[in-house]
């Protein structure tokens, strides 16, 4: 039954071009570019919140923003950033449109669930950017009690509310990934067949599934207590301030990992294509993504050592966060010998994926410096905390992903971009992004705290290279969007296989068809069979 | 503009334990950073399409040996110096918990957009902490509202400070100077100004500060006013009809309550039983104590702590 | 009339359909486990802090009308469990009879949970409405309050989504939209409200039975 042809009716692109043939899809790679269009409208407006922050903190006086609107600024660059672009980014816009296509099936499990999360991510949105336009939130994207609940004078449940709908966004397409991938694979995909970034798309669909539905329950908590006046987390009551922080941290750490894996699983695609050669320890690969997102779940406590946490619980987190960084270490490793005895070439993806790498290097390494005990209780709270998440969120994540639209734009698209201008771009963002956030490294450990819009005269001068460096980044972000958007109409029309990569994505034509295949492939060979493969095609 | 400076004074006893940790781990980082930017970029150098290297990799089973054996190598080897990190940072961490015996005490109370601190002979002030040179200094911390944080990055120490909760954090100073204390926990509108200083002075300096100060009396004469202000001693005081607790020698003992478990009477219970008052009930007494939620302030009822704690010699000092 | 099962487009076969449908279920049930888990855990720290005062409040519920609901909703679980076998063994209209008795059950499930509600108000025991209890736990039993409140709130929101999916999945019965090869909608429904019921279960001793040994 699988191997039934079905009959090429021209690309996803051009069955239908009407709006609602767009709204109303199911398929799930229009889904994707819906996904795909609405997150970049997000990264812009975080990006806008970035740049203002950035002015502000040229000076060390509050001169260019009041303190209650700088407040606002970082709550929404940070509220907007995670939920509404680093969660969905790889997940939903890859993620959607390449599961099927990487496992040989048709579409997800549940075509109608995915479109379902695209509008409860629209919904959300909505809600966000509504409390932003009411006048913005000022309690930090962490929400913590009692400031959020009982003292703050804004937005806050507008925003909250935003975010509780987009949760479900995430909890619908994790249940479509984990379902898709047990049960829709091609024939002979076994799961050690299955491509490293399918690894991921699972894990990131457990830690969704599992994570996400206690923060939802914990932002109804902080809502009602805040509407009524009454609830768990007020002292007054003999409630517990810190039970918040427990609950909120149970599911945004997994969110980090939510973050990461998907680009991680990107490395392990393009890394192998550019080196044409076999991912290095496949099945460690896949194992340390599951123990990634398994030990994941039980390090949340290293984000309270100094909040009245009990030392002892302070050493179990501790030590467990040491742990969650083994298996994360074994990839960084991995990657690189996987270049050793391949035949390399420097093409945009295989920049961003091998810039991905060192810079996930030095953000995962610094996480270590904020799980040792007696360091942290230093640089908790300083700019070092946010150097080490940007290290991680924006050198790992946000360059996994713009190595990942790169890699698959020709599949998706249908189109070539310009590779010359792709690298620039890449360089460009390599070099704003470390000026950008490296010295924030100093910045924290010299003691400039977080959430401060003035600060000491001394922090200045590296203040300054910090925003000079956003400047550079900010051009090396809208460089792709330039000539990306440029080649959709004057690219050269891509084939089905431009870069010669394994993976049965690149078996059907570029843009694929509505049904993916002509007939389901059988896989009967492993993944990145790319010295073999370089053999027999000559 | 070049002799910038890459960490902090030294100001504290802990400083330079913690900068060696810091080192030692820029050490390590550095090490693994730079060796895998350094293989990366040879391996892209040497394998470059289209270089004349040598790709021909061994037969399948040594080459399946031959990487079991790496990659045990690089799993074994970072989970090992992991597990030293670990160690060293968490012994440093607990060897510097808890505050010894002798400590000099100081309160702080932690509001938006200030730092309330009162030393134990009733000298107050704000947004500054003057502390002496080479004595154990131990702050006992609460906040009137949100959750605030104090930081003295030169300490090279932090703790958050919640509402209805005492936090406790020590240190000694050990270089006079005059630095900064920042508030590290957001906390609202002007945050980034709850900041000041902490004066650490040499002995002598400080013994003439605290004289000079704007003490009237000691936090526990304050306490023995306030005692009396709110009408503690109408059930606690000596005349009392009402059967309550004798607060004489109470402090630091251990107390039966009421539901069959016991606990000390530490500046917790102190404060939780004033505050609510249901919550630890003495055995043997009815839960009639009135909650004075909302009506102390925090830093009346640190002095209000303060004195019962004077109280341990079983002799009340007579406030004004 | 034996009709053939409709298998959608991204299946390959009503085998791997029914397999794909079934382990999505599953999935979801594990999300609802950890948004009620939530509450659990605030629950049972809250619990912790104020043991005294979470029996005293627990004995302010109505452990009759409680115990009824809890006799409905198990009741309500057999007659959904026997909608589903009478699904498989070909008898429509019993299993429509079932799916009716669960929805009724059901409906009794939230009229009995209203009433309650109706009696703890003009209890004085609504927090943040009009809470006033006498006596030293007062604020402990606000905040066990407002945990039933929230618990039980949530869980008959769920009963009244199972109660129109019920509805709904005993309209398409009637219908015939379901054979004996074919009737995976309702065992997944079942699913559902087994899981509703299993969370009662985990309510009913938390929020009535503390201390009433």
């Amino acid at each position: 039954m699988s191997t039934v042809a079905v009959p090429l009716r021209g690309s996803y692109l051009e069955a239908g071009f009407s709006l609602w043939s767009w709204l109303s899809t199911v398929d799930h790679k229009r889904i994707a570019i819906l996904y795909a269009l609405s997150i970049t409208a997000f990264f812009f407006v975080g990006g806008v919140a970035a740049t203002l922050i950035r002015l502000e903190l040229v000076t060390p006086a509050g001169d260019l923003v009041s303190a209650e609107t700088y407040n606002k600024l970082f709550t929404m660059h940070g509220v907007i950033m995670v939920w509404f672009f680093l969660i969905p980014s790889i997940p939903s816009t890859l993620g959607n449109f390449l599961v099927p296509l990487m496992i040989g099936a048709r579409d997800l499990a549940f075509p109608r669930l995915n479109l379902a999360s695209w509008y409860l991510y629209v919904a959300g949105g909505l809600f966000t950017v509504g409390a932003l336009i009411a006048g913005g939130v000022d309690t930090g994207w962490t929400f913590y009690t009692p400031f959020s609940t009982m003292f703050s004078n804004t937005h806050v449940i507008a925003a909250v509310i935003g975010v509780f709908i987009v949760g479900f966004s995430s909890i619908l397409t994790g249940i479509n990934f984990i379902v898709t991938i047990h049960k829709m694979r091609a024939p002979g995909m076994t799961l050690f067949r299955l491509p490293l970034f399918i690894w991921s798309m699972y894990a990131t669909g457990i830690i969704f599934v599992l994570a996400t539905p206690v923060l939802a329950m914990t932002l109804f908590l902080i809502t009602v207590e805040r509407l009524f006046g009454v609830g768990v987390f007020d002292p007054a009551l003999g409630g517990d301030p810190l039970l918040f922080q427990h609950l909120f941290w149970f599911y945004s750490h997994p969110a980090v990992y939510v973050m990461i894996l998907p680009a991680m699983g990107v490395a392990s695609e393009i890394i192998p294509c550019y080196s044409r050669n076999n991912i290095f320890a496949y099945r460690s690969m896949a194992f340390a993504v599951l123990a990634i997102a398994i030990i994941g779940f039980l390090v949340w406590g290293h984000h309270m050592f100094v909040s009245g946490q009990s030392i002892y619980a302070g050493m179990v987190f501790s030590i467990l966060s040491f742990l969650v960084a083994v298996p994360s270490a074994i990839k960084v490793f991995n990657w690189t010998a996987t270049l050793y005895k391949g035949s390399i070439s420097f093409d945009a993806p295989m920049l961003y994926a091998l810039g991905f790498v060192g810079l996930f290097t030095v953000g995962g390494m610094t996480g270590l410096f904020l799980a040792s005990l007696a360091l942290d209780v230093h640089l908790h709270d300083t700019y070092f905390v946010i150097a080490h998440f940007h290290y991680i969120m924006v050198g790992g994540a946000v360059m996994a992903f713009l190595g990942a639209v790169h890699f698959w734009w020709p599949k998706i698209t249908g189109r070539m971009y310009s590779d010359r201008w792709a690298r620039f771009a890449a360089i460009v963002v390599f070099v704003g992004f470390n000026l950008t956030f490296f010295p924030q490294f100093l910045l924290g450990y010299l003691g400039m705290p977080r959430r401060y819009h003035e600060y000491p005269p001394e922090f200045q001068v590296l203040n300054v290279l910090s925003s000079a460096g956003a400047s550079v980044l900010a051009v090396g972000y809208l460089l792709p969007l330039c000539y990306l958007l440029w080649s959709l109409k004057y690219g050269a029309r891509a084939g089905s296989n431009p870069w010669r990569a394994t993976g049965l994505e690149w078996q059907t034509p570029s843009p694929p068809p509505v049904e993916n295949f002509v007939s389901i492939p059988e896989v009967t060979e492993p993944p990145y069979a790319y010295r073999e493969k370089d053999r027999s095609d000559g | 503009m070049w002799n910038f400076p890459l960490h902090p004074d030294r100001a504290s006893s802990l400083a330079l334990h913690v900068d060696i940790l810091l080192y030692a781990w820029l050490a390590l980082a550095g090490v693994v950073t730079v060796a895998v930017l350094f293989l990366i970029v040879w391996f892209a150098v040497k394998y470059r399409h289209g270089s004349g290297a040598n790709r021909a990799l061994p037969p399948d089973a040594a080459l399946r040996r031959r990487n079991h054996r790496i990659e045990a190598a690089w799993i074994v080897t970072p989970l090992l110096l992991f597990m030293v990190m670990f160690g060293w940072a968490a012994v440093l961490y607990y060897a510097h918990a808890a505050a010894p015996a002798n400590a000099t005490e100081i309160y702080v109370v932690g509001k938006q957009w200030m730092w309330k601190l009162e030393h134990v002979g009733g000298q107050r002030e704000i947004d500054e902490l003057h502390v002496p040179v080479g004595r154990p200094v131990k702050l006992i911390m609460t906040s009137q509202d949100v959750i605030h944080s104090f930081f003295m990055p030169v300490f090279r120490i932090k703790q958050d400070v919640l509402p209805g909760r005492y936090t406790m954090l020590w240190f000694t100073a050990t270089k006079p100077g005059d630095y900064h204390l920042f508030c590290s926990q957001y906390c609202g509108t002007e945050h980034a100004q709850m900041i000041g200083h902490v004066v650490v002075m040499e002995p002598a300096a400080f013994e003439r500060w605290l004289e000079s100060g704007n003490a009237s009396q000691s936090m526990a004469q304050e306490g023995a006013a306030r005692f009396r202000q709110y009408g503690c001693s109408g059930c606690h005081g000596p005349s009392a009809s009402v059967h309550a607790p004798k607060l004489e020698g109470l402090f630091g003992r251990r107390v039966q309550l009421a539901d069959g478990t016991s606990t000390i009477a530490d500046e917790r219970y102190i404060h939780d039983s004033v505050m609510l008052p249901r919550k630890d009930v003495v055995a043997g007494y009815e839960p009639i104590m009135p909650s004075f939620q909302g009506q102390i302030a925090e830093d009346d009822l640190l002095d209000i702590v303060e004195y019962i704690k004077s109280l341990q010699d079983a002799l009340p000092l007579e406030g004004k | 009339m034996v009709e053939a099962v409709v298998v959608a487009r991204q299946f390959d076969d009503a085998r791997q359909q029914r397999r794909a449908s079934d382990l999505g279920m599953w999935v979801f049930l594990a999300t609802e486990i950890l948004f009620f888990g939530a509450l659990f855990m605030s629950y049972t720290i809250s619990r912790i802090h104020a043991p005294e005062a979470f029996a005293i409040a627990s004995r302010l519920t109505n452990i009759t009308l409680g115990s009824v609901n809890t006799a409905v909703l198990l009741t309500s679980s057999l007659t959904m469990a026997l909608a589903v076998r009478a699904m498989k063994l070909g008898m429509r209209r019993t299993s429509v009879g079932f799916m009716c008795a669960t929805i009724a059950l059901g409906i009794a499930f939230l009229a009995i949970k209203g009433t309650e509600y109706w009696l703890d108000y003009t209890g004085n025991l609504v927090p943040a409405v009009n809470f006033a209890q006498p006596g030293p736990h007062a604020a402990g039993v606000e905040l066990f309050f407002f945990l039933y409140f929230v618990m039980t709130g949530w869980h008959s929101l769920h009963m009244l989504i199972g109660i129109v999916v019920v509805g709904s999945l005993a309209v398409m019965a009637w219908r015939s939209d379901f054979t004996p090869d074919y009737f995976t909608p309702v065992e997944l429904g079942g699913l559902y409200w087994h899981l509703v019921d299993i969370v009662w279960i985990f309510l009913y001793p938390l929020l009535y039975l503390v201390s009433r040994a």
